[in-house]
């Protein structure tokens, strides 16, 4: 398991590393490039976030013990109109992690018969707003921030997800299972 | 920066305290999982962090303002649409690199660029996204995601410059 650990992080372990013995270095010969970047950039930056960190991913694990998506996913199906829209962009946001692993989603969802628009609203609303992440980007650029380009970014997929959803209905394309 | 932060540990604390009043079980399986998610991240988290130190002290300020600074117009938000188009960065890196660079006095609205471009757009990853959609329709995706975070960012720099 050790051995897993230091393969997995390997490159970042290396950093770490180089960098202590980097900052061991200059505060021991003053070396005042070596002391600057420590003092003025990294502790500035470290000071910052390791309080609120902890706290942040604490939060994002009970909303993960407390909400399930499958629960969610089980109503979508072929729920249209402003429903079905709402019911998308629900399970879109209580989706984490990065967009790719949205694609799977998105296949099981076609499956179920959701409408090509709503599966690329889905994919546009799971990339804008991940309940599990807000807390880092209200803690890192604050509640405006946060509501401003949630509400600005809503309008924009939903349209992106229109026109997508009339592309693929009318070239009558098909999503795959991705293998 | 510190403000934010007080709300989001008391919004936590309130969270936890009702969570635990209604399962205590459920409660110390989240925070372990939240936890441990923590620990796994921070060997990258620190890397990051480096780097971007050691960057940001040969970058000097005037270098980044340059580029991404009020002053630099369109461009800025042009070239955060494309790193955020071309990287891949999770969120919880991502947004703590974010608020240095405010705090280095890089404008909200072009953060917001970064920050659309970078989840809406996924470069790297339309090989992916091709074997579920068609190669024509995962390019052709992306090109309206990449214009719809200049739009949200651009309409965002608006918003900002009237408060």
């Amino acid at each position: 398991m050790m051995k897993n650990i230091i393969k997995k992080y390997k490159f970042d372990f290396s950093i770490i590393a180089a960098f202590t013995v980097f900052v061991c270095f200059s505060f021991y010969f003053h070396y005042e490039p070596g002391i600057d970047i420590f003092k003025d950039d990294f502790w500035a930056f470290i000071k910052e976030m390791i309080l609120a960190l902890p706290v942040m991913f604490i939060l994002v694990g009970l909303f993960d013990v407390w909400v399930s998506k499958e629960k969610v996913q089980k109503y979508v199906g072929k729920a249209s109109g402003v429903k079905g829209v709402l019911l998308v962009m629900m399970l879109a946001f209580l989706q984490a992690g990065p967009l790719y692993a949205a694609f799977p989603v998105a296949y099981i969802l076609w499956k179920k018969g959701t409408s090509p628009t709503n599966i690329f609203i889905y994919l546009g609303a799971t990339s804008i707003v991940k309940i599990p992440m807000l807390s880092f980007e209200i803690g890192f650029l604050g509640i405006r921030f946060s509501l401003i380009r949630i509400f600005l970014s809503i309008p924009v997929f939903i349209l992106v997800g229109i026109i997508m959803g009339r592309y693929f209905k009318h070239n009558n394309l098909e999503v795959k299972d991705g293998r | 920066m510190f403000l934010k932060m007080i709300g989001i540990i008391i919004l936590t604390i309130i969270l936890t305290i009702i969570s635990f009043i209604f399962n205590r079980k459920k409660t110390l399986k989240g925070i372990r999982k939240g936890i441990m998610m923590f620990v796994k991240i921070l060997p990258t988290l620190l890397s990051v962090i480096i780097i971007v130190s050691i960057v940001l002290y040969f970058v000097s300020d005037k270098i980044l303002m340059q580029y991404f600074g009020n002053k630099a117009g369109l461009m800025a938000y042009v070239s955060a649409a494309l790193i955020g188009a071309i990287s891949i960065i999770p969120g919880f890196i991502a947004y703590p690199l974010s608020g240095i660079l405010i705090s280095k006095g890089i404008s909200y609205a072009v953060i917001a660029v970064f920050i659309t471009a970078l989840k809406m757009v996924g470069i790297l990853t339309i090989p992916l996204e091709a074997k579920y959609f068609g190669l024509k329709t995962a390019i052709i995706r992306n090109l309206l995601a990449f214009v719809g975070a200049l739009i949200v960012g651009s309409l965002m720099a608006f918003i900002y410059e009237m408060i």
